[in-house]
């Protein structure tokens, strides 16, 4: 399942924040946009998933153009999002968090124990926490809600926006392993992130976002040591 | 202390006693109250009478008018969180529907009721497909704006008696033994009090089911209910429809008991009277919601003699309410720890929104 995002543009009013970025998602592969903050790496995301209208550019789900699709529909398709900022639904219980990840699944019921199954397996900490209020999760477990509820829906390309954002060390270390994993069990993967250096280890592919324009694309082992990466984004490149 | 506070807790409290009880209690118990409803017209108890107006018409209007109205208004604010403060235009519709199909057409109080039910549908799809993408404040602006539109093309238009209204309605034919005049308002209560009923089955069940879960997801974030894959402009607007549905039936039933509508009537006021029942009353929960309507109805009337100074009292009451309350009465219960075997929610395609 390839993602293919070709000079999208998309503004907020009048301002443009995506200015003509073309994204290439492999089946298979964890791809990372990273960037500092306002480059329009959640925009991107947003735009992907649906919320956020295209001004121009094509999105191609496997070829499909799918830009002008709502975004109930491309959930169907198999792109899933755990949003920024989690997006847990408060007042249900993470079951129920779990389950609304199935909304629209017209097997639902019929895959709903395999794939609890397989969700709790990843985060064993959810099958404790199981009839808990979403809301009195730690800011971690709710992360995992989120992937959780993402992976519910059996998607062929999961978008991640920010998985490690306000996440102790550890947690963040724990949160990328999974994201791992699950990519090893056949999910693409578009991730955007802050932490560049933890995503860029993960990722096999990386863009670096700049105010809306890609400034840089490549193997996400050689952006690890490139220069002006390190400088920009690892903070340890002045030496 | 918080033991204290936990005994004191009456609806945690009640809702545990009705989780708890065996299923021949529960009809035992919902048979009893429903019962009660039925006979308070017949009770003459000098604490719920009402001195300075018939207390059976009181019943009728003001009480179970705004019960019904604010269920209806639930479903809209309370479930999918979409704030309207133009409700009672669809109250008008259905009272307006009954008055010129009533004077000018042959048509009975049965006939009339499921057009005017449908008029208020249409007029929610109508209003809603486009309004809906508005969010928070802009929906209250629009919708208040539409509540008054209704009333102003009432006040303009000669053919259905402008500012003057419509006069001589006509009741609801007799019902068996029921007879429905002007001097007896029990048959209307009795009528409106089982549309009530009706319509709180209705609601329950939907809330139990996956329009619930949709509306719930959708008032808690709209756009991760999006990715979830709800369609969450349809469900929008079939909360809308079913809540002007619900106006749609208090209109007529109203129309047909006061046998004369003037615009007026259905002003703002209106709007946010109820609104503040839902509110008053624990947005979101039903019982809360008619715990309130009655409170927010009936308080009015029952300090009837007090004369002008009334209103002033029933606003310090307000405004002491909602400092003390800020939830409501009965608000909503604030679930922490949800047990297993409680897990409402059937997983069943039914009454599902298609």
């Amino acid at each position: 399942m390839r993602l293919e995002i070709k000079d999208l543009h998309v503004h907020y009013g009048k301002i443009e924040a995506i200015k003509g970025v073309s994204v290439v998602v492999n089946e298979g592969e964890i791809v990372t946009l990273i960037g500092a903050n306002g480059a329009g790496k959640t925009t991107m995301l947003k735009t992907i998933s649906g919320l956020r209208p295209v001004t121009s550019g094509q999105i191609l789900f496997n070829g499909e153009d799918i830009s002008k699709m709502p975004a109930y529909k491309r959930a169907d398709l198999g792109l899933s999002q755990a949003p920024e900022g989690r997006g847990i639904f408060v007042g249900m219980s993470v079951l129920e968090n779990l389950e609304m990840g199935k909304y629209n699944r017209k097997d639902r019921k019929k895959e709903m124990d395999e794939d609890l199954e397989k969700v709790y397996h990843l985060f064993p900490r959810l099958k404790e926490r199981a009839f808990q209020a979403g809301g009195t999760l730690s800011g971690g477990e709710q992360q995992m809600l989120a992937i959780g509820r993402a992976l519910m829906s059996r998607p062929k390309v999961l978008l991640l926006d920010e998985p490690s954002m306000g996440l102790a060390p550890l947690m963040i270390q724990n949160i990328f392993n999974i994201i791992t994993e699950i990519n090893k069990t056949g999910v693409t993967i578009l991730l955007v992130e802050q932490n560049a250096q933890q995503a860029l280890q993960r990722a096999h592919r990386a863009y670096v976002l700049e105010v809306g324009n890609v400034v840089k694309e490549a193997k996400a082992s050689d952006l690890l040591n490139d220069p002006a990466v390190r400088a920009a984004y690892l903070g340890t490149g002045a030496h | 202390m918080a033991d204290m506070k936990s005994r004191l807790n009456l609806r945690d409290r009640g809702a545990e006693y009705w989780e708890r009880s065996p299923k021949w209690r529960r009809v035992a118990l919902s048979i009893f109250f429903i019962a009660l409803c039925y006979a308070i017209p017949f009770l003459n108890n000098p604490l719920i009478n009402t001195p300075g107006s018939d207390f059976r018409s009181v019943l009728f209007y003001p009480v179970g008018m705004y019960v019904m109205m604010a269920i209806g208004l639930n479903i809209v604010v309370g479930k999918s969180g979409l704030l309207d403060l133009g409700y009672v235009a669809f109250f008008a519709i259905g009272a307006y529907t009954m008055a010129i199909l009533g004077t000018k057409t042959s048509l009975n109080f049965w006939e009339i009721l499921p057009i005017g039910v449908a008029l208020a549908m249409l007029s929610g799809v109508l209003l809603g497909t486009p309004t809906l993408r508005l969010r928070g404040d802009y929906l209250a602006i629009v919708t208040l704006g539409f509540g008054e539109i209704v009333r102003i093309v009432a006040v303009n238009t000669d053919a259905i008696g402008g500012a003057r209204g419509i006069a001589g309605i006509p009741t609801p034919p007799n019902f068996f033994k029921a007879k429905f005049t002007i001097l007896d308002p029990k048959p209307y209560y009795w009528l409106l009090l089982t549309f009530t009923l009706l319509i709180i089955w209705m609601v329950r069940r939907m809330a139990a089911r996956r329009p619930g879960r949709a509306w719930d997801a959708i008032r808690q974030d709209d756009d991760v209910a999006q990715l979830m894959g709800i369609n969450t402009r349809r469900y929008k607007v079939w909360a809308f429809v079913l809540g002007a549905a619900v106006a749609g039936v208090g209109g007529v039933v109203y129309a047909s008991q006061i046998l004369s509508i003037v615009p007026d009537q259905f002003n703002l006021n209106v709007s946010i009277l109820i609104l503040a029942c839902v509110v008053f009353g624990g947005i979101g929960n039903l019982w809360g919601v008619i715990l309130g309507a009655v409170l927010l109805a009936f308080t009015p009337e029952r300090i009837r003699f007090l004369s002008q100074p009334r209103i002033l009292v029933f606003g310090m009451a307000l405004v002491l309410m909602m400092n003390l309350r800020p939830d409501g009465i009965l608000p909503k219960k604030k679930r922490e720890h949800f047990d297993p075997d409680w897990h409402t929610v059937e997983e069943s395609g039914e009454g599902e929104i298609k």
